[in-house]
């Protein structure tokens, strides 16, 4: 893992600069079933592809955003900040 | 015997540098190489091998074989032939039992071979299982190379530099000279690494050169990391042009291994930098021009080559005879010739390890019978023979048999006969023939053994060799030390504003997470657990994590993110918070103080910070709440004064009303105290009335000094932790761990279900129906006895339970702790045996505080 990854702020840094929190899950709405709840807290789609993704330019401006990755390559397709939109 | 001065040799005649060699005091020249002064000193073996602990001498002269490996100066495994001597080094031969001419475990060279075929540790030395411990001390004792000296990573000192680079050039031959040339005509950011010295002398304007530089790989994002011996440079690169040129390989033939055989470069840079004779007599074997043309340079160097043997023209039966592990006599086409050196040349093949690893594909190109990368990706360059370019064709027969053993592979000591087997044993993938023979992966990762023992194990399988492939060699490129790649040992520390005043009071300093804080001020922490409930104490507790939250929707924010309600929390009042993850597993406490309709003041564990900070700024990208987070911790140093003495002791030195009524129990408040603007935050942590003071950290030590005047005892965390015990207060991360949550803590009265959302709800709501597994009770000891953290608690002789914190307690007068138990045991007053020493102590489950079970003192 060194690939570079742009910040929405500080453009192309090195990946250590960043911390990683994940794909983006999809939370589920009031009183979800036991599946439904174990299915977004431990599990993950794993994509060999593009993923949408969190993740914090942590040792840099701060800033939370979404990247899609390629994770078979590194690829980085695109970075984006949460719009205002609520996801939920 | 050094030959008369000659042009372009490196050597300084006018300066002499001494070293040692084992108990031998030599002597070399300024611009020796370690190995080359050994060998002016009339050394021919240099080290023993691998497995057979066969003598070895210089072989390549180059860095890439293992021969020369040698400790120096306390660190193993440097390949002296490139290793610049320098005045005073101490150097000791390495995998020798005895001495480098005397090696008693050569005996398994002798008589070991029916005991040791390929692969031999796979199969022997499993039964009888009862003599393991002795087999494993043979093994660990025999296996390996060198030896790390344990004290010897503190005396050397290494750093990581991060670089930049418009065009890195690996490789600084003339195909790497010209492009790094050619590339500084575009503009200036021009890198060229060389692992030799030979670029000294070479100016090439507008290049920035870095000799004894060794490129150990490329990685993703066209990182480099270029070993300089005790620095690291991370070059990061736009264009990356690979010049690592071509590696000559060695030819398989019984006693291919003896001191005396080398290789042309290794012969030729004996002669021409260093100014010495390899040998007196000498024999040329070559299947290329590049190899021939080394009887020209031995003779030019007074050396007699009675012999040249063309392996083009046909193959020859060769064999070299010795004595003494160094070369006598050499056997050819049937002919018998005395000599002392034999140059051996079985090609040059592109070493093409950092393409391959950069993601280019490698191919075996048949008509030259090498293998050439393709493939390159995008960014990265190959020039000059590393592509193949201009290197011959290669016809050598792959290897001649004989009665001796034919090396394939001189790192692992790895023979025909070996591959043989393995290829008959069913390892007939050059993959698994890797694994099973470990031909390629030893200290020269394949350089000078891939491509021979590919050809052997494609005559032995009567295939091509481009149906056999090639394997895979992984980064580094070159060995290097450990602590070059973990760079200098940094520990970052933090320390409050009022560290140094600890210190002076002759506090022990101990780690809580990143910070320094102290345990006690004296031997015995008990007298400041008894100042805290008799008098005053004073702790620092700078280290708490602080947060501001503000914004219209700060209370929105705060009501999701944690079980409990905060909208409600009226402006001036505090309460205690804990934080939840969807799993419903706890992973921070604090308390939440709200300053004003917009405006919260969070504290977090000592070593939740960052996590906390990183948590509420994700979980506000995710919504979107209009709201701001700022993290204070730093910023702000804070002190709890705790005591029936603290409201009196604080009111001397503040004008605001403190009375009981007008600060209550949970009350936030702006406060001048000693002239210092405080949020005091009224809360009881240690069970004892108390006020958190917060204020900018430059009043630290003034604060400090105001207070501990008006008669508050320093104390410190270990009187803290006992002070929290005896009020069954959890520390989260001590008494909780990953799988705790809020109901089995013991704080079902905390989450607030009827709450729309909250993050962990849902998992609340699912353990809440859930039979519960265990519980987080109280204990107090029978005996006068504190068990370690983590001690076993036994039911009915079955590990139920551990103990996650015990102390002794003098004011509630036992040994008292938490522990985790099975629901059917954490009833109050339940007996329990807790396991110490092999011992079973009997202890009584209790439920709330030990001491001041109705919180009076802390609500006074």
């Amino acid at each position: 893992m060194s690939f570079l990854l742009p910040c929405p702020h500080c453009g192309p840094r090195p990946v250590d600069e960043f911390a990683y929190f994940g794909e983006v899950t999809r939370r589920p709405k009031a009183s979800p079933t036991l599946r439904e709840l174990t299915d977004y807290v431990y599990f993950r789609d794993n994509v060999a592809g593009p993923q949408r993704e969190w993740w914090q330019h942590r040792d840099g401006c701060g800033e939370w955003f979404l990247a899609e990755r390629d994770t078979r390559t590194n690829d980085v397709l695109s970075v984006s900040l949460p719009g205002p939109s609520r996801p939920e | 015997m050094r030959l008369p001065p000659q042009p372009g040799e490196l050597i300084d005649r006018s300066e002499t540098l001494r070293f040692r060699l084992g108990e031998s005091e030599l002597e070399g020249f300024r611009g020796d190489t370690i190995g080359s002064a050994l060998f002016a000193n009339g050394r021919r073996v240099f080290s023993r091998s691998f497995k057979y602990h066969r003598p070895r001498g210089l072989l390549c002269c180059s860095g890439h074989c293992p021969n020369c490996m040698m400790t120096v100066d306390g660190v193993p495994n440097v390949r002296v032939c490139v290793e610049p001597l320098r005045e005073g080094a101490v150097v000791t031969p390495q995998n020798v039992v005895g001495r480098l001419d005397m090696d008693f475990l050569s005996v398994v060279d002798k008589v070991g071979g029916p005991f040791t075929p390929v692969g031999f540790y796979y199969r022997t030395m499993i039964r009888p299982r009862r003599m393991w411990p002795l087999y494993e001390r043979f093994l660990r004792g025999v296996a390996g190379l060198g030896r790390l000296d344990p004290h010897a990573g503190h005396s050397r000192r290494y750093d990581v530099e991060h670089r930049h680079a418009r065009v890195l050039v690996v490789g600084g031959g003339q195909a790497g000279r010209a492009a790094a040339l050619a590339a500084a005509t575009a503009g200036p950011g021009v890198v060229l690494v060389d692992e030799g010295s030979r670029l000294c002398g070479h100016d090439l304007p507008g290049v920035e050169e870095l000799a004894l530089a060794t490129a150990l790989g490329i990685w993703e994002g066209n990182l480099v990391p270029v070993d300089c011996g005790t620095v690291l440079y991370r070059y990061r690169a736009e264009r990356i042009v690979v010049a690592t040129g071509a590696v000559e390989q060695p030819l398989v033939f019984p006693g291919n291994d003896l001191a005396g055989v080398m290789l042309p470069e290794g012969a030729r840079r004996l002669a021409r930098d260093f100014s010495l004779q390899p040998g007196s007599r000498a024999v040329v074997v070559a299947a290329d021009e590049h190899g021939l043309e080394s009887a020209d340079v031995l003779r030019e160097s007074g050396v007699a080559v009675p012999r040249v043997v063309d392996l083009r023209e046909g193959g020859h039966e060769l064999e070299a005879h010795g004595r003494r592990g160094q070369v006598r006599r050499v056997s050819v086409g049937g002919d018998s010739v005395d000599c002392d050196l034999l140059v051996v040349s079985g090609g040059l093949q592109p070493a093409y390890a950092l393409l391959a690893e950069a993601g280019a594909r490698v191919e075996y190109d048949e008509s030259r019978g090498i293998f050439v990368p393709t493939e390159l990706p995008d960014g990265i360059e190959a020039v000059g023979s590393v592509t193949g370019e201009g290197l011959e064709r290669i016809v050598a027969a792959p290897a001649y048999e004989g009665r001796g053993k034919c090396f394939v592979c001189v790192c692992e000591d790895v023979t025909t006969k070996d591959v043989k087997r393995a290829i008959s044993e069913g390892f007939d993938s050059i993959e698994l023939a890797k694994r099973y023979t470990t031909v390629t992966m030893g200290p020269c990762q394949g350089k000078l053994c891939q491509l021979p023992s590919i050809r052997l194990y494609a005559k032995e399988r009567q295939v091509y060799e481009a149906s056999i492939g090639s394997t895979t060699a992984r980064p580094p490129w070159a060995p290097v030390e450990l602590g070059l790649l973990a760079g200098r040992h940094l520990e970052p520390t933090r320390r409050t504003s009022i560290h140094f005043r600890h210190e002076e009071l002759g506090a022990r300093m101990m780690w809580a997470g990143p910070w320094k804080r102290p345990y006690a001020y004296g031997e015995k922490p008990e007298g400041e657990v008894h100042a805290v409930h008799d008098s005053l104490g004073v702790i620092d507790v700078s280290t708490l994590g602080k947060l501001l939250v503000e914004g219209p929707e700060a209370a929105d924010l705060l009501e999701r993110l944690y079980p409990n309600r905060f909208a409600d929390l009226k402006p001036g009042r505090i309460r205690y918070a804990v934080l939840t993850s969807d799993g419903g597993r706890i992973m921070d406490d604090g308390t939440v103080a709200r300053l004003a309709d917009d405006l919260y003041y969070v504290t977090t564990t000592s070593t939740g910070a960052d996590a906390v900070t990183a948590w509420f700024e994700w979980w506000n990208a995710v919504w979107g709440y209009d709201a701001e987070i700022v993290n204070v911790t730093g910023a702000l140093a804070a002190l709890n004064l705790a005591g029936p003495l603290a409201r009196e002791a604080l009111q001397r030195l503040t004008e605001a009303d403190l009375g009981p009524d007008a600060f209550r129990y949970l009350d936030a408040k702006h406060v001048d105290v000693a002239g210092v603007p405080c949020l005091a935050l009224r809360i009881g942590f240690v069970g004892e009335l108390g006020y958190e003071l917060h204020f900018p950290s430059a009043a630290g030590e003034y604060l400090w000094d105001r207070l501990v005047a008006e008669g508050a005892r320093p104390f410190g965390l270990e009187p803290q932790r006992v002070l929290r015990l005896e009020k069954g207060h959890v520390i989260v991360g001590q008494d909780t761990d990953s799988e705790s949550n809020l109901l089995s803590s013991g704080m079902s009265w905390l989450p607030k279900m009827d709450k729309d959302d909250f993050v962990g709800k849902f998992a609340l709501e699912h353990f809440a129906e859930r039979e519960e597994r265990e519980r987080l009770v109280g204990f107090t000891m029978e005996e006068n006895v504190v068990p370690p953290e983590g001690a076993q608690i036994v039911v009915d002789g079955w590990p139920s339970g551990r103990v996650t914190s015990a102390r002794r307690s003098e004011q509630v007068g036992a040994v008292i702790g938490l522990a985790w138990l099975p629901p059917d045991r954490a009833e109050a007053g339940t007996r329990v045996e807790i396991r110490v020493d092999r011992r079973l102590l009997g202890a009584r489950v209790t439920h709330g505080s030990f001491y001041d079970p109705a919180g009076e003192r802390m609500r006074a």
